[in-house]
């Protein structure tokens, strides 16, 4: 291995990394406010990436279909709910959010065919589509369980998982697409091409992290979900809401997996089940970090991108058993140094 | 009288078909998981085939395994005893198919695989007895690479291949017909179907500078290491596998895959086939039947094996008719006789000649070797 090579795969792993962290981030920040350990993070990578793809093949993307049936599935319960409790103000909202939105980007998916866009237009239209699926995926699936145990809450969440993956298949089918790159610019740095691309993975990360640090550390939704992830009772008793906590940390996950499939899709192909093992190192990332620490996770992401990359090059048939295996010291480590609290059943 | 005429008619018709059993065939593909990209061709190409043969309805009973072992053995025992079938397609990949070879065997029903490895039918013994194999062995088609490499000159070769049954076995029958053809392999690596990147093995590839590379994968995700290969410079000609003979690849490959070679079954390039083949009617009949019922450029090689599994059955049936009624075990054991006796029989991959040592009785005629120009699958003269 000379120099040139070294430079190469840092680059690569440090790209594969910085959508580990994105993703570890995700898993780290859903677990701590509502105790789900989210499988289906990575249905969120899949679900971005290919419904871009569809629009720039001209296509109308299955996501549509699920968010109008998801949608009006939790307009539906909501919507009883409400009845029920006799708090019909709410109603208008409900319907808005949960019927009036979906049909609206249906309209626009329809009718303006969305394949002659430009790049951030499309991306925008892709993410509109695909992150209201993850508070909705909370609605249905989470809150009725919210104070259920974390295995209950694991269980519940590997069948969305496969639900999802099931779903992925049919809306997309079992090949998978590229997407066109955001910038086909390459420089020339010393020895090694740096790809536009690239830069922009690396950019868009960090500027997440970024813009997620200011969220929590300034805003007052972000200190409401750090006051649910340190203690849900008090939390409750200031006043601040679970469900809105739920629903939040859920949104911002099904953002961050969306965005983070957009980023890939130019550099590598996507099937509709590629996201799994992509969310299964963001959470090998996430258990570096004890679930619970953001930077940790982050540096965990990037020793596992980085750690993939030269595992590749020297034993590429070994390489998913270096990775996966990395967990193990950790999980020793942990259990060595911190002490252990079992959790009220 | 009009009336009890028909009456008469229909009771008399019931009966018959009481008596005559409908003949029923149970089929397993792949349809999800990651075989998916070759069991739902085979699907569709199910329900195409004809629902009468010799006069005889033919039920099929078409089951997903899920690209699952375990499902795969107990979906095949429950067509078994439940649905009574008289004989078994599938399964779409070779791990399945293998494990259902032991089921079969024991309940003595035919059974005709999809999947490529040679170890479903070889060595032969007495499960193995009722089990047949249409598409060709992973063998012919690695000689037939190794032999276009050695005769354009090529004299290093590197290999990459999936982390898989599939990648170990090309690996395997590979590293023989190179030898044979005195090639020396450089390199061998491995990547997954899932991976995001494969820049660490093409780099080790490039660093070992081989005159070409082959890259033993199936469908769409074989691109990535050829695309990654020439965006990290590589001239040197790349070779593919007939793993990746679908349209999606080319989508995927786009003009990073302009130029690369690989074999195939004919009935990729039906069209271009010499008038004198004559896999070409049927090929291009096949290729006719499945475009019309799910469109332009919808077709691939995976479905054509189906095609060819359900011809052959079909072939069988009206000798074994003669033999037993459907649903005993006579007519199971006649069925697969007359499975083992079919001669020179013309499919859209090849041309079948079965021996009681050959269960899959594919030649020379079923591969072709194929350029991509243009876009396009080209045929090489």
């Amino acid at each position: 291995m000379n120099m040139q090579i070294a430079l190469l795969l840092g680059q690569d792993g440090l790209t594969n990394g910085a959508i580990y962290a994105l993703l570890s981030l995700a898993l780290v920040l859903v677990f701590t406010v509502t105790r789900v350990i989210f499988i289906p993070q990575g249905e969120f990578v899949a679900f971005g990436a290919l419904t871009l793809a569809g629009f720039q093949a001209g296509k109308t993307p299955g996501t549509l279909w699920l968010l109008l049936g998801t949608g009006a599935v939790v307009a539906l319960v909501d919507v009883v709910v409400t009845l029920r409790s006799g708090a019909l103000r709410r109603i208008p909202r409900i319907l808005l959010w949960n019927l009036a939105y979906p049909a609206a980007t249906a309209a626009v998916v329809l009718l303006a065919k969305p394949v002659a866009w430009p790049l951030p237009a499309q991306v925008l239209l892709a993410l509109a589509l695909v992150v209201p699926l993850g508070p909705m995926i909370y609605r249905l699936a989470f809150q009725p369980i919210a104070e259920a145990s974390v295995l209950v809450l694991l269980i519940v969440s590997v069948a969305v998982h496969l639900a999802l993956v099931g779903l992925g298949l049919l809306f997309f089918g079992a090949e998978g697409s590229r997407t066109t790159a955001f910038s086909d610019a390459s420089w020339q740095l010393g020895s090694i091409a740096v790809r536009g691309q690239t830069l922009w993975v690396l950019g868009a990360s960090i500027f997440l992290i970024v813009a997620l640090y200011l969220f929590f550390g300034r805003s007052i939704y972000g200190k409401a979900l750090r006051a649910t992830a340190i203690n849900r009772t008090g939390a409750r008793l200031m006043g601040i809401s679970t469900v809105m906590a739920g629903k939040l940390s859920f949104l911002l996950a099904a953002l961050i997996g969306a965005f983070s499939g957009i980023l890939i899709a130019p550099i590598t192909t996507i099937y509709y089940d590629t996201g799994f093992l992509i969310g299964l190192k963001g959470f090998v990332a996430a258990i570096i970090g004890g679930l619970a620490s953001y930077p940790a996770a982050a540096a965990g992401a990037l020793v596992v991108g980085l750690l993939e990359s030269f595992s590749s090059f020297w034993a590429s048939a070994f390489k998913e058993v270096i990775v996966f295996t990395l967990i193990i010291p950790v999980l020793v480590w942990r259990s060595l140094t911190s002490h252990h609290v079992e959790e009220d059943e | 009288m009009k009336r009890k005429l028909l009456l008469a008619a229909l009771v008399s018709v019931a009966a018959a078909s009481m008596a005559h059993a409908d003949i029923k065939v149970g089929v397993l593909v792949s349809a999800t998981g990651p075989a998916a990209s070759l069991g739902i061709p085979e699907k569709n190409t199910i329900a195409l085939l004809p629902k009468t043969v010799a006069g005889q309805k033919i039920d099929y009973i078409v089951l997903d395994d899920g690209s699952d072992t375990t499902k795969a053995v107990t979906d095949t025992k429950k067509l078994i005893s439940e649905d009574k079938v008289d004989a078994i397609m599938g399964s779409s990949i070779t791990p399945n198919s293998l494990a259902m070879v032991d089921v079969v065997g024991a309940a003595k029903t035919p059974m005709i695989s999809m999947a490529a490895s040679e170890q479903i039918i070889a060595p032969m013994d007495a499960n193995r007895r009722w089990v047949f194999k249409v598409p060709q062995n992973d063998s012919l088609m690695a000689d037939a690479i190794a032999a276009h490499m050695s005769k354009a000159g090529i004299k290093t070769v590197a290999f990459i291949g999936f982390s898989d049954a599939y990648g170990e076995g090309w690996w395997k029958v590979f590293s023989k017909s190179a030898a044979a053809n005195h090639l020396k392999i450089v390199d061998s690596e491995r990547f997954n179907r899932t991976d995001t990147s494969v820049t660490g093995q093409v780099l080790k590839i490039i660093s070992a500078h081989p005159d070409a590379v082959l890259v033993a994968g199936a469908g769409t995700p074989s691109a990535l290491p050829e695309v990654a290969l020439r965006e990290q410079g590589y001239k040197g000609t790349i070779y593919q596998t007939h793993g990746v003979a679908n349209n999606d690849f080319l989508r995927v490959g786009g003009k990073d895959v302009e130029g690369t070679w690989l074999p195939a079954g004919p009935v990729l390039v039906a069209a271009q086939l010499p008038a004198s083949n004559p896999i070409k009617k049927v090929a291009l009949d096949y290729v006719k039947r499945y475009e019309k019922a799910y469109g332009a450029g919808s077709v691939s090689t995976f479905g054509a094996h189906a095609w060819d599994a359900g011809r052959l059955l079909d072939n069988a049936i009206p000798v074994a008719l003669k033999k037993g009624k459907p649903g005993t075990e006579q007519f199971r054991a006649a069925l697969r006789d007359a499975l083992e006796n079919t001669k020179n029989f013309v499919g859209a991959h090849g041309i079948f000649t079965m021996t009681p040592t050959n269960h899959n009785g594919m030649d020379q005629r079923a591969r072709v070797m194929v350029k991509i120009v243009n876009g396009k699958w080209k045929l090489e003269q």
